[in-house]
Protein backbone atom coordinates (compact mmCIF):
# COMPACT_ATOMS: atom_id res chain seq x y z
CA UNK A 1 0.00 0.00 0.00
CA UNK A 2 2.81 2.35 0.96
CA UNK A 3 4.46 1.56 -2.37
CA UNK A 4 1.28 2.22 -4.34
CA UNK A 5 0.79 5.63 -2.76
CA UNK A 6 4.43 6.56 -3.29
CA UNK A 7 4.36 5.50 -6.93
CA UNK A 8 1.15 7.41 -7.48
CA UNK A 9 2.69 10.55 -6.00
CA UNK A 10 5.78 10.15 -8.21
CA UNK A 11 3.65 9.72 -11.34
CA UNK A 12 1.41 12.66 -10.46
CA UNK A 13 4.37 14.90 -9.67
CA UNK A 14 6.17 14.00 -12.90
CA UNK A 15 3.04 14.51 -14.98
CA UNK A 16 2.36 17.90 -13.39
CA UNK A 17 5.94 19.04 -13.86
CA UNK A 18 5.89 17.86 -17.45
CA UNK A 19 2.75 19.79 -18.32
CA UNK A 20 3.51 22.96 -16.36
CA UNK A 21 7.11 23.65 -15.43
CA UNK A 22 8.94 21.86 -18.21
CA UNK A 23 6.71 23.14 -20.99
CA UNK A 24 7.74 26.62 -19.85
CA UNK A 25 11.41 25.62 -19.57
CA UNK A 26 11.36 24.09 -23.04
CA UNK A 27 14.25 24.68 -25.44
CA UNK A 28 13.06 25.33 -28.99
CA UNK A 29 9.56 24.23 -27.92
CA UNK A 30 10.76 20.76 -26.98
CA UNK A 31 10.10 19.50 -23.46
CA UNK A 32 11.44 16.30 -21.85
CA UNK A 33 9.34 13.19 -21.34
CA UNK A 34 9.39 12.58 -17.58
CA UNK A 35 6.77 9.86 -17.57
CA UNK A 36 8.84 7.62 -19.81
CA UNK A 37 11.67 7.86 -17.27
CA UNK A 38 9.33 6.76 -14.48
CA UNK A 39 7.82 3.90 -16.50
CA UNK A 40 11.17 2.68 -17.73
CA UNK A 41 13.00 2.90 -14.39
CA UNK A 42 10.29 1.11 -12.46
CA UNK A 43 10.22 -1.47 -15.23
CA UNK A 44 13.84 -2.52 -14.93
CA UNK A 45 14.00 -1.97 -11.16
CA UNK A 46 10.87 -3.91 -10.24
CA UNK A 47 10.15 -6.30 -13.09
CA UNK A 48 7.62 -6.89 -15.80
CA UNK A 49 4.44 -6.82 -13.75
CA UNK A 50 5.00 -3.51 -12.05
CA UNK A 51 6.39 -1.98 -15.25
CA UNK A 52 3.23 -3.07 -17.02
CA UNK A 53 0.85 -1.51 -14.51
CA UNK A 54 2.81 1.70 -14.02
CA UNK A 55 3.06 2.04 -17.80
CA UNK A 56 -0.65 1.50 -18.14
CA UNK A 57 -1.54 4.18 -15.61
CA UNK A 58 0.92 6.73 -16.98
CA UNK A 59 -0.50 6.11 -20.43
CA UNK A 60 -4.05 6.44 -19.16
CA UNK A 61 -3.17 9.79 -17.61
CA UNK A 62 -1.86 11.02 -20.97
CA UNK A 63 -4.90 9.60 -22.76
CA UNK A 64 -7.33 11.40 -20.48
CA UNK A 65 -5.54 14.71 -20.64
CA UNK A 66 -4.02 15.09 -24.05
CA UNK A 67 -5.11 12.26 -26.31
CA UNK A 68 -8.20 12.29 -28.44
CA UNK A 69 -8.88 8.58 -27.98
CA UNK A 70 -8.60 6.55 -24.79
CA UNK A 71 -6.23 3.58 -24.95
CA UNK A 72 -3.50 4.57 -27.40
CA UNK A 73 -0.90 5.86 -24.94
CA UNK A 74 -1.98 3.27 -22.36
CA UNK A 75 -1.16 0.47 -24.76
CA UNK A 76 2.14 2.03 -25.84
CA UNK A 77 3.42 2.81 -22.33
CA UNK A 78 2.23 -0.54 -21.00
CA UNK A 79 4.36 -2.43 -23.51
CA UNK A 80 7.32 -0.15 -22.83
CA UNK A 81 7.05 -0.89 -19.10
CA UNK A 82 6.72 -4.62 -19.76
CA UNK A 83 9.70 -4.79 -22.11
CA UNK A 84 11.84 -2.79 -19.68
CA UNK A 85 10.88 -5.32 -17.02
CA UNK A 86 12.63 -8.06 -18.99
CA UNK A 87 15.97 -6.39 -18.23
CA UNK A 88 15.59 -6.68 -14.47
CA UNK A 89 18.16 -9.49 -14.25
CA UNK A 90 20.80 -7.32 -15.92
CA UNK A 91 20.16 -4.37 -13.64
CA UNK A 92 22.62 -3.26 -10.95
CA UNK A 93 21.87 -0.04 -9.05
CA UNK A 94 25.48 1.19 -9.20
CA UNK A 95 25.67 1.02 -12.98
CA UNK A 96 24.04 3.93 -14.80
CA UNK A 97 24.84 2.78 -18.35
CA UNK A 98 22.02 0.27 -18.64
CA UNK A 99 19.32 2.63 -17.25
CA UNK A 100 20.43 5.40 -19.58
CA UNK A 101 20.42 3.05 -22.54
CA UNK A 102 17.02 1.61 -21.68
CA UNK A 103 15.38 4.98 -21.05
CA UNK A 104 16.82 6.35 -24.30
CA UNK A 105 15.56 3.29 -26.16
CA UNK A 106 12.11 3.65 -24.59
CA UNK A 107 11.83 7.34 -25.46
CA UNK A 108 12.83 6.77 -29.09
CA UNK A 109 10.54 3.76 -29.46
CA UNK A 110 7.64 5.70 -28.00
CA UNK A 111 8.17 8.64 -30.36
CA UNK A 112 8.67 6.40 -33.39
CA UNK A 113 5.34 4.72 -32.70
CA UNK A 114 3.59 8.06 -32.30
CA UNK A 115 5.12 9.21 -35.59
CA UNK A 116 4.18 6.08 -37.50
CA UNK A 117 0.63 5.94 -36.23
CA UNK A 118 -0.34 9.59 -35.90
CA UNK A 119 1.73 11.24 -38.65
CA UNK A 120 2.81 8.79 -41.33
CA UNK A 121 -0.76 7.66 -41.89
CA UNK A 122 -1.71 11.27 -42.62
CA UNK A 123 0.83 11.60 -45.43
CA UNK A 124 3.51 13.36 -43.40
CA UNK A 125 6.46 11.63 -45.04
CA UNK A 126 9.28 13.91 -43.96
CA UNK A 127 10.71 11.46 -41.44
CA UNK A 128 14.14 13.11 -41.35
CA UNK A 129 12.68 16.38 -40.21
CA UNK A 130 10.60 14.89 -37.41
CA UNK A 131 13.50 12.70 -36.31
CA UNK A 132 16.10 15.45 -36.22
CA UNK A 133 13.96 18.32 -34.98
CA UNK A 134 11.63 16.57 -32.57
CA UNK A 135 12.67 13.11 -31.48
CA UNK A 136 16.40 13.75 -31.12
CA UNK A 137 16.10 16.98 -29.09
CA UNK A 138 13.52 15.34 -26.87
CA UNK A 139 15.88 12.39 -26.40
CA UNK A 140 18.80 14.62 -25.41
CA UNK A 141 16.69 16.70 -23.05
CA UNK A 142 15.17 13.59 -21.51
CA UNK A 143 18.63 12.09 -20.99
CA UNK A 144 19.80 15.21 -19.15
CA UNK A 145 16.78 15.08 -16.86
CA UNK A 146 17.24 11.32 -16.42
CA UNK A 147 20.62 11.77 -14.75
CA UNK A 148 18.87 13.61 -11.89
CA UNK A 149 15.48 11.97 -11.85
CA UNK A 150 16.81 8.41 -12.11
CA UNK A 151 18.82 8.70 -8.90
CA UNK A 152 15.83 10.17 -7.05
CA UNK A 153 13.63 7.28 -8.18
CA UNK A 154 16.39 4.79 -7.36
CA UNK A 155 16.79 6.14 -3.82
CA UNK A 156 13.02 6.12 -3.23
CA UNK A 157 12.80 2.55 -4.48
CA UNK A 158 15.68 1.38 -2.29
CA UNK A 159 14.12 3.03 0.75
CA UNK A 160 10.80 1.33 -0.03
CA UNK A 161 12.47 -2.05 -0.43
CA UNK A 162 14.21 -1.72 2.94
CA UNK A 163 10.91 -0.87 4.64
CA UNK A 164 9.14 -3.74 2.90
CA UNK A 165 11.85 -6.23 3.93
CA UNK A 166 11.67 -5.07 7.52
CA UNK A 167 7.91 -5.44 7.80
CA UNK A 168 8.01 -8.79 5.99
CA UNK A 169 10.57 -10.21 8.44
CA UNK A 170 8.37 -9.10 11.34
CA UNK A 171 5.52 -11.33 10.22
CA UNK A 172 7.47 -14.52 9.50
CA UNK B 1 0.56 -23.71 10.29
CA UNK B 2 1.48 -23.64 6.68
CA UNK B 3 0.34 -20.72 4.57
CA UNK B 4 -1.72 -21.54 1.54
CA UNK B 5 0.31 -20.86 -1.61
CA UNK B 6 -1.33 -17.81 -3.15
CA UNK B 7 -2.36 -18.18 -6.78
CA UNK B 8 -0.41 -15.74 -8.92
CA UNK B 9 -1.39 -15.06 -12.50
CA UNK B 10 1.68 -15.13 -14.79
CA UNK B 11 2.63 -11.69 -16.09
CA UNK B 12 2.22 -12.85 -19.68
CA UNK B 13 -1.50 -13.30 -19.14
CA UNK B 14 -1.84 -10.00 -17.31
CA UNK B 15 -0.23 -8.32 -20.32
CA UNK B 16 -2.66 -10.10 -22.61
CA UNK B 17 -5.68 -9.09 -20.54
CA UNK B 18 -4.57 -5.46 -20.25
CA UNK B 19 -3.89 -5.34 -24.00
CA UNK B 20 -7.46 -6.51 -24.50
CA UNK B 21 -8.73 -3.80 -22.16
CA UNK B 22 -6.81 -1.14 -24.09
CA UNK B 23 -7.98 -2.39 -27.48
CA UNK B 24 -11.60 -2.41 -26.31
CA UNK B 25 -11.16 1.13 -24.94
CA UNK B 26 -9.64 2.21 -28.27
CA UNK B 27 -12.50 0.74 -30.27
CA UNK B 28 -15.11 2.18 -27.92
CA UNK B 29 -13.70 5.69 -28.05
CA UNK B 30 -13.32 5.41 -31.83
CA UNK B 31 -16.84 4.26 -32.57
CA UNK B 32 -18.88 5.85 -29.79
CA UNK B 33 -16.72 8.94 -29.33
CA UNK B 34 -16.50 8.41 -25.59
CA UNK B 35 -13.72 10.36 -23.93
CA UNK B 36 -13.20 8.83 -20.51
CA UNK B 37 -16.50 9.90 -18.96
CA UNK B 38 -16.24 9.56 -15.17
CA UNK B 39 -12.46 9.07 -15.40
CA UNK B 40 -12.17 12.58 -16.81
CA UNK B 41 -14.18 14.05 -13.96
CA UNK B 42 -12.06 12.34 -11.30
CA UNK B 43 -8.84 13.33 -13.03
CA UNK B 44 -10.17 16.88 -13.26
CA UNK B 45 -10.72 17.14 -9.51
CA UNK B 46 -7.32 15.63 -8.70
CA UNK B 47 -5.03 17.40 -11.15
CA UNK B 48 -6.59 20.76 -11.97
CA UNK B 49 -6.09 22.29 -8.50
CA UNK B 50 -2.45 21.13 -8.45
CA UNK B 51 -1.76 22.49 -11.92
CA UNK B 52 -3.34 25.78 -10.92
CA UNK B 53 -1.10 25.98 -7.85
CA UNK B 54 2.11 25.31 -9.74
CA UNK B 55 1.13 27.83 -12.37
CA UNK B 56 0.38 30.58 -9.89
CA UNK B 57 3.77 30.14 -8.21
CA UNK B 58 5.56 29.81 -11.53
CA UNK B 59 3.97 32.81 -13.19
CA UNK B 60 4.63 34.93 -10.08
CA UNK B 61 8.36 34.17 -10.27
CA UNK B 62 8.49 34.69 -14.02
CA UNK B 63 6.56 37.94 -13.71
CA UNK B 64 8.93 39.37 -11.09
CA UNK B 65 12.06 38.52 -13.05
CA UNK B 66 10.53 39.75 -16.29
CA UNK B 67 9.52 43.03 -14.68
CA UNK B 68 13.10 43.87 -13.78
CA UNK B 69 14.39 42.87 -17.17
CA UNK B 70 11.77 44.80 -19.07
CA UNK B 71 12.03 48.05 -17.17
CA UNK B 72 14.94 49.28 -19.26
CA UNK B 73 13.39 48.19 -22.51
CA UNK B 74 10.13 49.84 -21.60
CA UNK B 75 11.72 53.19 -20.86
CA UNK B 76 13.44 53.20 -24.22
CA UNK B 77 10.27 52.08 -25.90
CA UNK B 78 8.33 54.83 -24.19
CA UNK B 79 10.37 57.51 -25.95
CA UNK B 80 9.80 55.93 -29.32
CA UNK B 81 6.11 55.45 -28.67
CA UNK B 82 5.61 59.08 -27.70
CA UNK B 83 6.93 60.12 -31.07
CA UNK B 84 4.70 57.56 -32.69
CA UNK B 85 1.64 58.83 -30.83
CA UNK B 86 2.04 62.24 -32.42
CA UNK B 87 2.16 60.92 -35.93
CA UNK B 88 -0.68 58.53 -35.25
CA UNK B 89 -2.94 61.20 -33.82
CA UNK B 90 -2.90 63.09 -37.05
CA UNK B 91 -3.54 59.88 -38.93
CA UNK B 92 -6.40 59.06 -36.59
CA UNK B 93 -8.17 62.30 -37.37
CA UNK B 94 -8.35 61.50 -41.04
CA UNK B 95 -9.50 57.98 -40.26
CA UNK B 96 -12.22 59.29 -37.97
CA UNK B 97 -13.61 61.23 -40.84
CA UNK B 98 -13.61 58.15 -42.99
CA UNK B 99 -15.16 56.13 -40.17
CA UNK B 100 -18.01 58.62 -39.98
CA UNK B 101 -18.58 58.20 -43.64
CA UNK B 102 -18.45 54.43 -43.34
CA UNK B 103 -20.97 54.40 -40.53
CA UNK B 104 -23.37 56.40 -42.58
CA UNK B 105 -23.01 54.01 -45.45
CA UNK B 106 -23.42 51.01 -43.15
CA UNK B 107 -26.60 52.40 -41.78
CA UNK B 108 -27.84 52.69 -45.27
CA UNK B 109 -27.03 49.07 -45.91
CA UNK B 110 -28.37 47.96 -42.52
CA UNK B 111 -25.28 45.92 -41.84
CA UNK B 112 -25.26 46.77 -38.17
CA UNK B 113 -26.59 43.40 -37.18
CA UNK B 114 -23.96 41.46 -39.06
CA UNK B 115 -21.33 41.26 -36.33
CA UNK B 116 -23.07 40.80 -33.00
CA UNK B 117 -20.80 40.98 -29.98
CA UNK B 118 -20.34 37.49 -28.64
CA UNK B 119 -20.68 36.54 -25.01
CA UNK B 120 -17.28 35.46 -23.72
CA UNK B 121 -15.72 33.99 -20.60
CA UNK B 122 -12.07 34.47 -19.66
CA UNK B 123 -9.94 31.50 -18.63
CA UNK B 124 -6.32 30.77 -17.72
CA UNK B 125 -4.18 28.15 -19.41
CA UNK B 126 -3.06 25.73 -16.69
CA UNK B 127 -1.38 22.89 -18.56
CA UNK B 128 0.11 22.00 -21.92
CA UNK B 129 0.08 18.71 -23.77
CA UNK B 130 2.39 16.11 -22.25
CA UNK B 131 4.32 15.42 -25.43
CA UNK B 132 5.89 17.47 -28.18
CA UNK B 133 3.75 16.24 -31.05
CA UNK B 134 0.54 18.17 -30.53
CA UNK B 135 -0.46 21.57 -29.20
CA UNK B 136 -3.36 21.00 -26.87
CA UNK B 137 -3.83 22.70 -23.58
CA UNK B 138 -6.03 22.69 -20.53
CA UNK B 139 -7.87 25.77 -19.26
CA UNK B 140 -9.28 26.34 -15.79
CA UNK B 141 -12.92 26.88 -16.72
CA UNK B 142 -15.30 24.07 -17.57
CA UNK B 143 -18.92 23.04 -17.77
CA UNK B 144 -19.64 24.91 -14.51
CA UNK B 145 -18.92 28.16 -16.33
CA UNK B 146 -21.07 27.25 -19.30
CA UNK B 147 -18.35 25.97 -21.59
CA UNK B 148 -19.32 23.26 -24.05
CA UNK B 149 -17.52 21.18 -26.65
CA UNK B 150 -17.01 22.98 -30.01
CA UNK B 151 -16.93 26.46 -28.56
CA UNK B 152 -14.33 28.76 -30.13
CA UNK B 153 -11.36 29.98 -28.13
CA UNK B 154 -9.64 33.30 -28.83
CA UNK B 155 -6.74 35.21 -27.32
CA UNK B 156 -6.31 38.90 -27.91
CA UNK B 157 -7.98 39.29 -31.26
CA UNK B 158 -6.94 36.02 -32.89
CA UNK B 159 -8.36 32.53 -33.05
CA UNK B 160 -6.63 30.02 -30.75
CA UNK B 161 -8.64 26.88 -31.29
CA UNK B 162 -11.68 24.93 -30.30
CA UNK B 163 -12.85 23.16 -27.14
CA UNK B 164 -12.58 19.40 -27.64
CA UNK B 165 -13.50 18.11 -24.21
CA UNK B 166 -15.11 19.53 -21.09
CA UNK B 167 -14.99 18.54 -17.44
CA UNK B 168 -16.75 20.29 -14.56
CA UNK B 169 -13.79 22.51 -13.74
CA UNK B 170 -11.57 22.30 -16.82
CA UNK B 171 -11.74 22.16 -20.61
CA UNK B 172 -9.32 20.85 -23.21
CA UNK B 173 -8.54 23.09 -26.17
CA UNK B 174 -7.02 21.95 -29.47
CA UNK B 175 -5.03 24.76 -31.08
CA UNK B 176 -5.42 25.59 -34.79
CA UNK B 177 -1.67 25.01 -35.27
CA UNK B 178 -2.18 21.33 -34.40
CA UNK B 179 -1.10 19.05 -37.20
CA UNK B 180 -4.55 17.49 -37.36
CA UNK B 181 -6.59 20.69 -37.38
CA UNK B 182 -8.36 22.30 -40.33
CA UNK B 183 -10.29 25.56 -40.38
CA UNK B 184 -12.10 27.08 -43.30
CA UNK B 185 -11.06 30.69 -43.64
CA UNK B 186 -11.66 33.69 -45.83
CA UNK B 187 -9.43 36.46 -47.15
CA UNK B 188 -11.05 39.69 -46.02
CA UNK B 189 -9.90 41.76 -48.97
CA UNK B 190 -11.52 39.58 -51.63
CA UNK B 191 -13.90 37.30 -49.63
CA UNK B 192 -12.27 34.25 -51.21
CA UNK B 193 -12.49 31.05 -49.20
CA UNK B 194 -9.52 28.90 -48.33
CA UNK B 195 -8.66 26.02 -46.02
CA UNK B 196 -6.22 26.62 -43.17
CA UNK B 197 -4.44 23.54 -41.86
CA UNK B 198 -2.02 23.30 -38.96
CA UNK B 199 1.46 21.98 -39.55
CA UNK B 200 3.95 20.90 -36.93
CA UNK B 201 6.92 21.22 -39.26
CA UNK B 202 6.11 24.70 -40.59
CA UNK B 203 5.18 25.94 -37.14
CA UNK B 204 8.47 24.79 -35.60
CA UNK B 205 10.62 26.04 -38.47
CA UNK B 206 9.03 29.31 -39.54
CA UNK B 207 6.18 29.97 -37.06
CA UNK B 208 3.58 29.70 -39.82
CA UNK B 209 0.67 27.41 -40.71
CA UNK B 210 -0.44 26.30 -44.15
CA UNK B 211 -3.41 27.19 -46.29
CA UNK B 212 -4.68 25.72 -49.52
CA UNK B 213 -7.58 25.77 -52.00
CA UNK B 214 -7.57 29.53 -52.43
CA UNK B 215 -9.40 30.43 -55.61
CA UNK B 216 -7.89 33.70 -56.78
CA UNK B 217 -8.11 34.03 -60.54
CA UNK B 218 -7.37 37.72 -60.76
CA UNK B 219 -4.30 37.68 -58.48
CA UNK B 220 -5.93 40.07 -56.06
CA UNK B 221 -4.81 38.41 -52.83
CA UNK B 222 -1.47 39.75 -51.63
CA UNK B 223 1.00 38.92 -48.89
CA UNK B 224 -0.08 40.56 -45.65
CA UNK B 225 -3.81 40.19 -46.25
CA UNK B 226 -5.73 39.20 -43.11
CA UNK B 227 -7.48 35.83 -43.06
CA UNK B 228 -10.57 35.38 -40.89
CA UNK B 229 -12.84 32.42 -40.20
CA UNK B 230 -15.28 31.88 -43.00
CA UNK B 231 -19.05 31.91 -43.03
CA UNK B 232 -19.04 28.40 -44.52
CA UNK B 233 -17.40 26.87 -41.44
CA UNK B 234 -19.76 24.79 -39.34
CA UNK B 235 -17.68 25.01 -36.17
CA UNK B 236 -16.21 28.50 -36.11
CA UNK B 237 -18.00 31.80 -35.72
CA UNK B 238 -17.64 34.07 -38.69
CA UNK B 239 -15.01 36.79 -38.82
CA UNK B 240 -12.48 35.78 -36.15
CA UNK B 241 -8.96 36.71 -37.21
CA UNK B 242 -6.73 33.70 -37.90
CA UNK B 243 -3.60 35.45 -39.16
CA UNK B 244 -1.92 37.18 -42.07
CA UNK B 245 -0.80 35.64 -45.35
CA UNK B 246 2.98 35.34 -45.34
CA UNK B 247 3.60 33.50 -48.60
CA UNK B 248 1.53 32.57 -51.60
CA UNK B 249 2.04 30.43 -54.67
CA UNK B 250 0.07 28.86 -57.51
CA UNK B 251 -0.71 25.15 -57.20
CA UNK B 252 0.32 22.64 -59.85
CA UNK B 253 -3.25 22.56 -61.13
CA UNK B 254 -3.05 26.27 -62.12
CA UNK B 255 -6.46 26.89 -60.54
CA UNK B 256 -5.95 27.29 -56.84
CA UNK B 257 -3.28 28.82 -54.68
CA UNK B 258 -1.68 27.70 -51.47
CA UNK B 259 0.82 29.16 -49.07
CA UNK B 260 1.41 30.00 -45.44
CA UNK B 261 -0.23 32.17 -42.80
CA UNK B 262 1.41 33.77 -39.77
CA UNK B 263 -1.04 33.22 -36.90
CA UNK B 264 -2.28 36.29 -35.06
CA UNK B 265 -1.76 34.56 -31.70
CA UNK B 266 1.60 33.85 -30.08
CA UNK B 267 1.05 30.16 -29.29
CA UNK B 268 4.30 29.84 -27.34
CA UNK B 269 3.20 32.24 -24.62
CA UNK B 270 -0.54 31.86 -24.25
CA UNK B 271 -1.63 32.48 -20.68
CA UNK B 272 -5.12 33.88 -20.85
CA UNK B 273 -7.78 33.01 -23.38
CA UNK B 274 -11.41 33.94 -24.01
CA UNK B 275 -13.99 31.29 -24.77
CA UNK B 276 -16.88 32.44 -26.95
CA UNK B 277 -20.05 31.08 -25.38
CA UNK B 278 -22.09 31.33 -28.57
CA UNK B 279 -21.86 28.26 -30.72
CA UNK B 280 -22.22 28.38 -34.47
CA UNK B 281 -25.77 27.61 -35.48
CA UNK B 282 -25.95 24.90 -38.10
CA UNK B 283 -28.79 23.57 -40.11
CA UNK B 284 -28.83 20.23 -38.30
CA UNK B 285 -29.54 21.74 -34.90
Amino acid sequence: MRRKITVFIIIALCYLLQTTLFSVLSFASISPNLLIIVVSSFGFMRGKKEGLFIGFFCGLLLDIWSGSIIGFYSLLYMYIGYINGMFRKLFYPEDIKLPLLLIAGSDITCNLFIYFIMFLFRNRYNFNYYFLQLMLPELVYTMVVTIFLYFIILKINQRLEVIEKRSASKFV
Amino acid sequence: MKRKPKFVLPTKYILLIMTGVCVVALLLSFTLNIKGGPLNTIAGYVFVPMQKGINTVGSWVVEKSDNLKQLNDVMKENEELKAQVDSLTSELNTIKLEQYELENLRELLELDQKYPSYEKVAANVIGKDGGNWFTNFTIDKGADDGIEVDMNVIAGSGLVGIVTDVGPNYAKVAAIINDTMKVSGMVTSTSDNLIVSGSLQNMNEHMVIEFSNLNDKDDEVAIGDPVVTSYVSDQYQQGILIGYISSLEMDANNLTKSGTITPAVDFEHIQEVLVILNKKQTAEE
